[in-house]
């Protein structure tokens, strides 16, 4: 990409930071925050082919790692990150494993993670030691010691350093031999299987990867709205605004969840303002994901290929 | 524990899960057929138990009357939706079929929300409360009613499959696509008329539930992950499978909530979908593949 | 350098290969030649680890490889390609050769290098960049062939790389094999057209029905009744119904 796209990046990026209006930097933040999450879920959605309906699962565990860290065992919440992560790439592992050595591909996948969210979900919701369905409030510690922020625009720079981070990885994926194996298995998986690539392993990496990827986006969440319960943190919608935000952007690309997310916050802020019902701006969503799906299955990022095309 | 509690829970289980099975048998045509997952199963189940809450409240028509009614505009809603909208978005290819139909889940659940705001809504007819006291057990009368018209509508969904000219076309597309097609069967005709089968047993089901079961654009969330591990358990696409396991599945939920309490008994429906997806993704009656 | 022993495989009540036994020699060609249906495609699936055998031994480079997963004896040096070709369609040509490459390099630039060098030698250099979706029957059956190269194959197994390509399209092939076994890979390859095999071939086995009816050079084989018989009839009788 040139110096200058580049550039134009940065600009927007920290553009925000200069805003006085917190409604803006507010937008600002959670767009990134949903690129974010839509990149993590890319890693293996998208990069693999790997369609999990149940991605949820590592946010809900990282941001459990959070809650518990500050409230039950006082540790620090940076220490929360390496531990959210372990965990979320840990979940990754075994999910990942049990289910492609059985042979769980395209809708059976999806169906399976969607089935361990929904276990996750039960056990937060009937276990004391996560709050049950009361959730988990967080003491309120200001301080860059404590990972708590009064102004928005400190966490907005938190969310761009976690998307910076998904971004890198992304990058790093997309020209590594895991990321070529990665995409061979999601083109053809006979044909990676006769040139060598252990399927199983590969696969399995690739949803740990993801994994851990996406729990530090709970432990950020907790640390940003200092509350989490069983549907914030399991429930199946940000599953489905993970995936959502990917195949609109353009699944198995590196700046498509960017663009997705950008999309889905124009749709949702530009109609909020027009109509303001609770559903209609995720009712939206669907309809453009389905348009997407019909009419430009790369996503925004085929766009430029196809104008060219034209 | 005594076992009058047992028995009874045993009992409401196999009850619950005749008409699970019908929203199952639904889920498993389509499967057998199109070979899709159908995402939007729930969110059309949730349709339908609006519609006929609505006839209810507004045209007085008792749920159990307005049966035929609800599923003949659940066939036509279905039929329209994968003519109009699922078959043209996904061109037939597989994640693009997963994904119409959860895309179109979004926007029904949505849709519903918008219309109809997030409240819980409870029909109540003569027959809500309604008991049958039979020995030790009491029996709710509604669900006793669901589960004889769901053991006859499966069995008029078999007869309809194996013995009309329409259900022998619409399997033989299932098993030959391209085989029909020289038979002078279009694929895609039987594929929405399927589609719209299968969506039409959730109208038949929606009012079996209604009058002992509440209405709620998020309804259809509920009935998801059950109707998903009778079809899996059942074997994906087999009509006999999908009524052992409604019945199966209902008996585990009740007997879970029994044991678990009501908050970790759903774990049961779950685990045993993860464990027969993991160990026997050919469900318990299924063929080995 | 492979050694098949009793390879048998029964699909229900069908016995799709009937205790096989092979031998290839290092350095030369062999072929498996026989009619559609013979049980060569099976066969071949079993030596390279698709699919699993019920009973019968496959010995590579000495060690018994029965069993083992396709990824650990493409590994080991044994890779296949695939009849109906398997190209990775939305990548390009050059993605789909440096998948091989990676098996034994995990250097990206060093895979790219040594894909661009494939590509070029085996006719694909003008469309390294184009998806692979986009190329030719002939195209397909040449990446399919650097692909599995690129892995740096001890033996190489070519299912079937004549079929669906025209009279000089397959002279262009049955060059490229050639040259492929110049490079010092042993290669074993199926044809059920026998008139293919000869020119290339030094050692020719036939199966029929799921079992080996005949071993020898092509000149051998070609004279040999059995194979006159049970072959060559069949398919004249599968040639017409194709035509018809």
């Amino acid at each position: 990409m040139s110096r200058m796209a580049w550039m134009g990046i940065a600009v927007l990026a920290l553009a925000p930071f200069a805003l006085t209006s917190q409604y803006l930097v507010n937008i600002a933040m959670l767009t990134a925050f949903s690129a974010f999450l839509g990149q993590a879920w890319n890693l293996s959605g998208g990069f693999g082919g790997l369609t999990s309906f149940g991605h949820t699962a590592f946010f809900g565990l990282g941001a459990y790692v959070a809650a518990l860290f500050a409230t039950r065992w006082g540790i620090s919440p940076w220490l929360a990150l390496p531990a959210a992560a372990a965990l979320g790439g840990l979940a990754g592992a075994v999910i990942g494993f049990a289910s492609f050595r059985a042979g769980l591909r395209g809708s059976y996948f999806a169906l399976v993670t969607l089935a361990f969210a929904e276990v996750f979900h039960v056990l937060a919701t009937s276990l004391d030691f996560t709050g049950g369905g009361q959730g988990i409030n967080l003491p309120l510690k200001l301080g860059l010691a404590n990972f708590q922020f009064v102004d928005r625009r400190a966490s907005y720079a938190v969310v761009l350093a976690l998307l910076t981070l998904a971004m890198a990885v992304a990058f790093r994926l997309r020209g590594s031999r895991f990321g070529a194996r990665l995409a061979a298995i999601r083109e053809n998986e006979d044909a990676a299987r006769a040139l060598g690539v252990d399927i199983v392993r590969t696969k399995t990496a690739a949803l740990a990867l993801s994994g851990a990827v996406t729990a530090l986006g709970g432990v950020v969440y907790c640390q940003t709205y200092l509350f989490v319960d069983p549907q914030i943190a399991f429930g199946v919608e940000r599953s489905v605004e993970m995936l959502l935000v990917v195949m609109i952007g353009g699944a198995g690309t590196v700046w498509g969840p960017v663009l997705g997310a950008i999309a889905l916050h124009l749709v949702a802020d530009t109609s909020r303002a027009w109509i303001a019902t609770p559903g209609f701006a995720p009712m939206l969503y669907g309809v453009v994901l389905l348009a997407i799906i019909g009419l430009l299955p790369g996503g925004i990022v085929s766009l430029r290929e196809r104008l060219r095309r034209a | 524990m005594s076992g009058e509690i047992i028995a009874a829970a045993l009992v409401n289980g196999l009850l619950t899960g005749g008409v699970y099975a019908l929203v199952a048998l639904g889920l498993t045509l389509i499967y057998g057929v199109l070979h899709i997952v159908n995402f939007a199963h729930g969110s059309l189940l949730m349709l339908a138990m609006f519609a006929a809450y609505l006839m209810a409240t507004w045209a007085g028509i008792d749920p159990y009357l307005g049966l035929p009614l609800v599923a003949a505009l659940m066939f036509a809603v279905g039929w329209g939706l994968y003519r109009f909208v699922i078959g043209p978005v996904s061109r037939g290819e597989d994640r693009a079929l997963l994904l119409a139909t959860l895309g179109l889940a979004v926007v029904l659940d949505n849709l519903a929300l918008v219309l109809f705001t997030g409240d819980t809504r409870q029909l109540e007819t003569p027959l809500t409360f309604a008991m049958w006291q039979v020995g030790p057990l009491l029996l709710s009368v509604p669900k006793l009613i669901s589960f004889a018209v769901a053991l006859v509508l499966a069995c008029v969904l078999w007869a309809f499959m194996a013995l009309t000219d329409t259900g022998r076309a619409i399997r033989a597309v299932a098993r030959e696509p391209e085989g029909a097609r020289l038979m002078g069967i279009r694929p895609q005709r039987m594929f929405a008329l399927a589609y719209g089968i299968g969506v039409a047993c959730l109208g038949a089901a929606a009012c079996l539930l209604l009058p002992s079961f509440y209405v709620a654009p998020s309804v259809g969330n509920v009935f998801m992950l059950v109707a998903f591990t009778i079809v899996v358990l059942g074997g994906m696409g087999s009509f006999p499978g999908a009524m052992l396991g409604g019945l199966l599945i209902g008996v585990t939920e009740s007997l879970g909530g029994l044991f678990l309490g009501e908050s970790l008994g759903p774990i049961c429906i779950s685990v045993v979908f993860i464990a027969v997806l993991l160990l026997r993704p050919t469900g318990l009656f299924g063929a080995a593949r | 350098m492979l050694e098949v022993r009793g390879l048998s495989k029964r699909f229900g009540g069908l016995q799709a290969v009937k205790s096989v036994d092979l031998d290839v020699a290092e350095g030369g060609i062999t072929a498996l030649i026989g009619p559609n249906g013979a049980g060569k495609t099976t066969s071949f699936a079993m030596i390279a680890g698709f699919i699993r055998p019920d009973s019968g031994r496959v010995v590579f480079r000495g060690r018994d490889i029965t069993g083992r997963r396709a990824d650990q004896i493409a590994a080991a040096g044994m890779v296949r390609t695939f009849q109906i070709t398997q190209p990775f369609a939305g990548l390009s040509v050059m993605e789909n050769i440096r998948v091989g490459a990676f098996l034994r390099t995990a250097d990206p630039a060093e895979a790219t290098e040594r894909a661009r060098a494939l590509g070029a030698e085996l006719g694909l250099g003008a469309f390294l960049d184009r998806p692979a979706a986009a190329l030719t029957v002939a195209g397909r059956k040449r990446l399919e062939v650097a692909r599995a190269l690129a892995t740096r194959p001890g033996l190489l197994l070519l299912d079937e790389v004549m079929a669906g390509l025209n009279p000089s399209e397959v002279n262009e092939i049955v060059a490229l094999i050639r040259q492929v076994r110049e490079r010092g890979v042993t290669i074993l390859l199926i044809e059920h057209i026998m008139q293919a095999v000869t020119a290339l071939a030094g050692d020719v086995y036939v199966l029929a029905e799921g079992a080996l009816i005949a071993r020898g050079t092509p000149r051998e084989i070609a004279e040999d009744r059995a194979v006159i018989e049970a072959y060559l009839g069949r398919g004249a009788a599968e040639r017409m119904t194709r035509h018809g």
